[in-house]
């Protein structure tokens, strides 16, 4: 019966991989990876599902030639054992023997990858609904990653790209041969930092700092994406590392530092520039599909007894002020997060501007980054 | 096992002299007959299954191909939530009580269950629980969207206010359950006929009797955890809020502490099935009942020991990781016993397969494939990996699906002529054994593959390198879920006594008290005590 069950299942595997070519190559096994962690891994996993198959082998073979001898169609008279106190004993410590040489191995990985000291760098990995944000501790350089496949491709108007929900907008960029420590946690609920190729995942818990870390030793791109429940868009988080030799890196960490700078300068300086209204409904229409659409959907509508809709109701048609309060603080309690950290106040006041005006709203209010400053130094 | 002596009076008799009962829906209300019970619980896990199945199906759909196209992510959360609540505490469990209902009175010759009107108190709030669990799909937001295991702080501060009725509907399942396992406890003590010693009794009354021990010992927590979630919530508590000085990952512990005892309270039972149906289709005694009944204890005993399994990446302290994984790794030894044992039943037995037996082989089989995942699991550097993406997925529904619901198959299979008092379909019913075999391991094989190659569970949408191994899952799925309504075919049809009478003891080679009755059982059987020497 297994025997043909395999043959089936193979069979029926060929029948199907056949017409559906979405992926040139099928991956089946866990991956090696990149680090030396991830090999351990690897090969930890391999040993124990070798371990696995004899056992099911032996089992399941001693079954079958039961099956297939000791049936009463072949004229068999049953025996009437019921007891062997030497065959218990043997396949009770067989199996307790074959453990533990399963958990020796298993133990020193263990304590390997739980080991994060002398790390030569940290970042800060902070998960929120549903994006991940990098802060590096060592340089003056913090940033938000978010999804970068387009909503059209995932609603099938648009033909899906080779990494389809696994790119991001900027991903975290860190230098090979130095290990890298992880400092995780969360904002809102709990969301699970996982790049397989670094055997690295670990829980992002709101209110507390969980550690890991790793060294790569191939500068390369490696993705990965949130592997614990965390809301509606769960699926749509994913995480992209890329590691550069550290000379690279140390250029990119400079250029980073700059472009960064420059922006805050811009902030400065563009705070007392009004925006007109086209630029700032242009420049808030991004802002709300990459920000706000997830919970408030791209038509505002909301999604009814969970994120409001914004649509003839509620702050975007109400006091200005009110609005931009709850876009700068977050609503506690809720899942409207403070953005204040993630977005700047231009894009803060475009994007209060294009709610308020978009899909009917029409109030002709206009809001400028100088609106948000005032608000925020009247608030702190 | 119990050997049967004498049956002290006619059986027949008590048949003509008791079988009075009222009729119509008063007879299914009111009823305080174990036998009418335990075919409520049946029939009321099977609806159960098939709304969870149908939700399993929209989760197959949409992810039959890659992108959004059926359903809402939201909704999508909802299914994949419910899907999992349903069919834990909706079909699972209540099947068990049902089979517990029916059978552990006929199996030690009681006359009914020691508690009879709590026992119809037990049944009756199940399917108010559910309608209330329902009827969140009408609230503005829907149904629980967080998940069965429904975390912090995604079922506190970021949920619906479905969640209150999620909250109330399971302490009512909980209450279900303790006033259950209270009454298959009380009875199993003292209800026994004379001379059935604890030794003497069969292994699904002992692996009951253990698994409502469990019940009694980790519901109450599940009580307290809801309502945990429901003060964090509503009442302004900090329990899981580290706002307030609370800690989310409190939540889990206190979960999982309840959740893993629960997922041998689904499995300790069909070992005691498995281990009847086993013997009697090999003609021969099973192989090993001591060893069995202290497996099944230490198997019991350890499950308060492992919990923590289920949480190797939340950061525990690396000696806690090391703690949980060699206990968890520790549970293969009584398992591994349990396995070997049925092999060896069979060994040298006088083999036939009827379709109790082939569900029965069915269920060694892949319950081996789902421990020796969960063998890989227990690793806890290679759990970093494995934790929650689809192996995980395939690995549980091994043990849950192809381990509980076969089992659960088989018992139907193998006491419907004593229910019913015909034979079942055989046709229909080797037609829903091929059909839910193949397509089962077509649904859930390729999920290992799917989970090793690095797709995360829970999520309607994914990466295109895991499409081919979905769309083939799903077909599986829909196979799968199809050939159930053989099942229901067949079951129909022998409710309406369709078929050959059954003799009292259909089975060659069955042993018990409950073949000493006849087919149907009467409505009352042992009035007076059997004799068990």
């Amino acid at each position: 019966m297994k025997v043909r069950l395999t043959s089936l299942l193979l069979g029926l595997l060929a029948l199907f991989a056949t017409p559906l070519a979405y992926a040139d190559s099928l991956q089946l096994n866990m991956t090696r990876g990149v680090t030396d962690i991830s090999q351990r891994v690897y090969n930890l996993h391999m040993l124990v599902f070798w371990i696995c198959v004899v056992i099911g082998v032996i089992v399941f073979s001693v079954m079958f030639w039961s099956i297939l001898r000791h049936r009463k169609s072949r004229g068999v008279t049953p025996a009437k054992f019921h007891d062997n106190v030497k065959v218990e004993i043997a396949w009770t410590v067989i199996p307790f023997l074959i453990l533990v040489a399963m958990a020796v191995p298993a133990t020193t990985t263990l304590l390997k990858m739980d080991d994060t000291s002398d790390s030569d760098m940290s970042v800060l990995i902070t998960g929120s609904q549903w994006r991940w944000h990098y802060s590096y501790l060592d340089y003056d350089i913090e940033y938000m990653s978010n999804l970068a496949t387009p909503r059209e491709q995932i609603y099938g108007r648009l033909p899906r790209t080779e990494n389809y929900l696994l790119e991001v907008d900027r991903p975290l960029v860190i230098p090979t041969g130095k290990k890298v420590r992880f400092l995780i946690t969360s904002d809102d609920v709990i969301h699970s930092w996982w790049v397989p190729e670094f055997a690295v995942k670990k829980d992002a818990n709101p209110g507390y700092i969980n550690e890991a870390w790793t060294r790569v030793d191939q500068p390369g791109i490696y993705r990965g994406q949130c592997a614990e429940l965390c809301g509606r868009d769960h699926a749509f988080m994913p995480v992209v590392v890329i590691a550069k030799d550290p000379e690279d890196f140390e250029a990119w960490a400079r250029s980073e530092e700059q472009r960064l700078a420059d922006r805050r300068a811009e902030e400065e300086r563009l705070l007392a520039m009004e925006m007109s209204k086209e630029e700032l409904m242009e420049m808030g229409q991004q802002v709300h599909m990459s920000y706000c659409a997830a919970c408030h959907q791209p038509n505002g509508q909301g999604v009814p007894g969970v994120f409001p809709g914004l649509v003839g109701q509620g702050i975007a048609v109400n006091d200005k002020t009110a609005h931009i309060d709850v876009v700068w603080n977050g609503v506690s309690g809720s899942a409207m997060q403070s953005f204040r950290n993630t977005l700047t106040m231009r894009e803060i006041a475009a994007v209060v501007t294009y709610q308020r005006n978009a899909w009917g709203n029409n109030t002709g209010d206009v809001v400028q980054a100088a609106d948000v400053h005032n608000f925020s130094q009247g608030n702190q | 096992m119990s050997t049967v002596v004498t049956d002290t009076h006619s059986a027949h008799d008590a048949h003509d002299h008791h079988d009075h009962k009222p009729t119509g829906i008063k007879r299914w209300l009111f009823t305080t007959n174990h036998k009418d019970i335990g075919t409520m619980y049946l029939w009321f896990s099977f609806l159960m299954f098939l709304v969870g199945g149908s939700m399993a199906l929209m989760i197959r759909a949409e992810l039959f191909q890659p992108g959004m196209q059926l359903v809402d992510p939201h909704f999508f959360n909802q299914m994949t939530t419910m899907h999992g609540v349903i069919m834990v505490f909706g079909a699972v469990m209540p099947a068990f009580v049902g089979l517990a209902n029916w059978m552990i009175p006929l199996m030690i010759g009681a006359p009914d269950m020691a508690l009879p009107r709590m026992n119809n108190w037990s049944f009756w709030i199940l399917p108010f629980a559910f309608l209330i669990l329902l009827s969140s799909f009408l609230m503005p937001g829907g149904a629980p969207a967080f998940g069965w295991t429904f975390y912090a702080p995604l079922s506190t501060t970021y949920s619906t206010d479905s969640t209150a009725l999620f909250v109330f509907s399971m302490h009512i399942m909980g209450m279900s359950s303790i006033m259950g396992a209270i009454n298959v406890i009380v009875t199993i003590m003292n209800m026994r006929a004379p001379g059935m010693t604890y030794m003497k009794m069969p292994l699904f009354v002992w692996t009951w009797f253990i698994t409502a021990f469990l019940l009694i010992a980790v519901m109450p927590v599940l009580a307290g955890v809801v309502t945990m979630v429901l003060t964090d919530k509503y009442f302004g508590t900090f329990f899981f809020d580290a706002a307030g000085g609370g800690d989310p990952v409190l939540f889990q512990h206190l979960f999982w502490f309840f959740g893993h005892p629960e997922v041998y309270i689904m499995i300790l039972p069909s070992f005691g099935i498995v281990s009847a149906i086993i013997p009697a289709f090999a003609r021969k005694p099973l192989f090993g009942y001591a060893s069995m009944v202290y497996a099944t204890a230490s198997i019991a005993g350890l499950s308060f020991l492992v919990w923590a399994h289920h949480m190797f990446t939340t950061g525990m302290p690396t000696f806690a990781s090391l703690f949980f994984m060699y206990m968890t790794m520790l549970i293969a030894v009584p398992t591994g016993v349990k396995v070997f044992n049925w092999v060896t039943t069979m060994w040298r037995g006088a083999m036939t397969f009827e379709t109790p037996m082939l569900f029965a082989i069915a269920f060694v089989v892949l319950f081996t494939i789902g421990g020796l995942s969960g063998i890989m699991l227990a690793i806890t550097p290679v759990d970093y990996q494995y934790h929650d993406t689809y192996f995980v997925v395939a690995h549980f529904h091994y043990v849950l699906v192809s381990g509980a619901v076969f089992s659960i198959m088989a018992a139907a299979y193998y006491w419907l002529p004593k229910w019913s008092g015909v034979m079942y379909d055989d046709f229909l019913s080797k037609l829903h054994f091929w059909a839910s075999l193949i397509s089962v391991n077509i649904l859930f094989f390729p999920m290992h593959f799917v989970g090793l190659a690095g797709m995360p569970r829970r999520i309607p949408d994914y990466a295109l390198q895991f499409a081919d191994i979905n769309a083939i899952v799903s077909v599986g799925g829909f196979l799968f879920g199809f050939s159930q309504l053989i099942f229901l075919a067949v079951v129909v049809k022998a409710a309406l006594k369709k078929g050959e009478p059954a003799p009292a003891k259909p089975w060659e080679g069955a042993e018990g008290l409950e073949w000493t009755v006849p087919s149907p059982a009467p409505y009352h059987t042992f009035d007076v005590p059997p004799q068990v020497k």
